[in-house]
């Protein structure tokens, strides 16, 4: 008997599995393994020298001071996107999406045209850690939003009217109603948006001005590190790297799990 | 939420505010600078012979790299929303990889598998600090679009229409072709649109794989950072417009043919 139409045969899965494993696990695979080329010293040294070290905590602290300030910002625009009414409100919910259209050089342009040494404003943040954090502030923008949006939308408004009704202020309603239920969108997309942060590069790279134990982040440090011929050198921070988004990634699925739970 | 109205203006106002500041007054400004020399200018800029070239290198790139994903992203989401195998939440932890890793570790993967002394290094044609490399790298980053979009829409129309086709004697093929591409077609475009945007903006992968030889491996968005390392300041705004541009007429497309909305 023929099998029903449209199921993926071995043939489509062993294509997919060939294709991931081509593209991106063999290119993984050759970080991780050709860390240690030159012997687990050498790894350990090249992860634990002071500047590797410097620009790994800076990454890690710029990265959740920019996730704080977007999980707090972002349940605001979310919430006055979902909940508020004002003309214009089309296109400011269409602007949010421009961060992940927006090539990331470009961002970092865009940012040292306004807050760069021809500043029309005055402020010259560039080669700082404040604009590092704006560059981050810029690209992680949507996360936070996009994943509260939609379930701000679902939020049944019954059990608000009804703690109104019983004489609860606007303060608590959102403390005690509409928080709660929006934790677990705010975490997850918080969580996205620090994996997007610690890996972010071509925003950085122009505002930051690479100065070691300052501005300098990892990603960019292990573009010096490949750019002066040490690729060995660089995996090691890779991997460090990869590890704290492996991390993530599977703290997302967690949360991901909890929430469908929460839901129920 | 019945919130007051000096409430709801004063977090309208904070909401829009930071979107501004973070945002929109920047893209004024480099629209702006853009201009201020008049269109002329910013004419002559992108069309000078190395614009040109990285103009359609960043074509070339993205019509490679889009089709392959496109093939590829409708065969695996097949497999993940009507397939049942073991390790399918492994290869959807594996689509997701490259969000979550650095765009610079992909170039430094790419390096240590086709580079010098790599595990690969033995390829007939030159990868690194060539165009393949820069394909490649293009091709690793924008895997997961496609397949992301499409899967959730497949699960959502089942597969009750394709087995209908079946007992009717349509082929797998009659049955892709006319029921299963034409249910999923807004969430293909939506992904293809999304993997286009990604790729023609890619910054970190490419950087570190292409060498930047002017006018053979400098795409759009090299040309800008090369601009601005080389103080043609008006130089890379004229091709950060145009970028963003590209990046504008994106947003226009996603609020077009977003697949949520198709069924609504």
């Amino acid at each position: 008997m023929r099998r029903p139409a449209g199921r993926p045969g071995a043939l489509g899965l062993g294509i997919s599995t060939l294709w991931l494993s081509l593209i991106v696990l063999l290119p993984l695979a050759a970080v991780v393994v050709r860390s240690t080329d030159g012997g687990l010293d050498t790894f350990w040294n090249a992860v634990s020298s002071r500047q590797a070290v410097s620009a790994l905590r800076f990454t890690v602290e710029v990265s959740l001071l920019s996730t704080l300030i977007n999980a707090f910002s972002g349940t605001l625009i979310a919430w006055v996107l979902v909940r508020d009414e004002f003309r214009g409100k089309r296109i400011v919910n269409a602007l949010i999406d421009l961060p992940f259209a927006l090539p990331t050089i470009v961002a970092g342009l865009t940012l040292l045209a306004l807050y760069g040494p021809t500043s029309p404003v005055g402020i010259n943040a560039a080669f700082t850690q404040t604009a590092v954090l704006m560059a981050l502030l810029f690209v992680t923008l949507p996360f936070v939003i996009r994943s509260v949006q939609p379930v701000l939308i679902e939020l049944d408004k019954e059990m608000e009217e009804a703690a109104v009704s019983l004489g609860a202020s606007s303060p608590a309603v959102f403390r005690r109603i509409i928080l709660p239920n929006l934790v677990p969108a705010i975490l997850s997309g918080a969580a996205l948006a620090f994996a997007r942060a610690i890996g972010e590069f071509g925003s950085i790279v122009l505002l930051s001005g690479n100065i070691p134990f300052q501005t300098q982040v990892a990603s960019v440090f292990i573009f010096k590190n490949i750019e002066s011929d040490n690729p060995i050198g660089a995996a090691a921070v890779a991997v460090v790297l990869m590890l704290i988004s492996l991390v993530i990634l599977v703290g997302i699925r967690a949360l991901g799990r909890w929430g469908a739970r929460h839901d129920r | 939420m019945t919130v007051s109205r000096p409430w709801r203006v004063s977090l309208r106002v904070a909401a829009l505010g930071y979107l501004a500041l973070l945002l929109l007054i920047p893209i004024c400004v480099v629209f702006y600078r853009t201009f201020e020399h008049g269109v002329g200018a910013v004419f002559d800029s992108v069309t000078t012979p190395q614009a040109v070239s990285a103009f359609w290198l960043t074509i070339t790139v993205t019509a490679i790299a889009v089709p392959l994903n496109t093939i590829f992203g409708v065969l695996c989401a097949l497999a993940l929303a009507r397939g049942r195998f073991r390790g399918k939440a492994i290869l959807n932890a594996i689509i997701d990889l490259p969000f979550a890793i650095s765009p610079v570790v992909v170039g430094l993967a790419l390096i240590l598998v086709c580079g010098a002394g790599g595990w690969l290094d033995g390829l007939p044609f030159q990868v690194i600090f060539s165009v393949p490399g820069i394909v490649f790298a293009t091709i690793f980053i924008s895997v997961p679009f496609v397949v992301r979009e499409v899967t959730p829409v497949l699960m959502e129309v089942g597969d009750e229409q394709e087995q209908a086709a079946a007992t009717l004697g349509a082929s797998r093929w009659q049955a892709f072709w006319r029921i299963t591409l034409p249910s999923i077609r807004w969430g293909v475009a939506y992904g293809i649109v999304l993997s286009v945007a990604r790729c023609i903006g890619e910054f970190g992968a490419v950087s570190v794989v292409s060498g930047k030889i002017s006018g053979e491996t400098i795409t759009l968005t090299l040309l800008v950072e090369q601009r601005f390392q080389n103080f043609d300041l008006a130089g890379a705004y004229a091709a950060s417009a145009l970028l963003a541009v590209i990046a504008l007429g994106t947003l226009l497309a996603m609020t077009r043919i977003n697949p949520r909305r198709d069924d609504a």
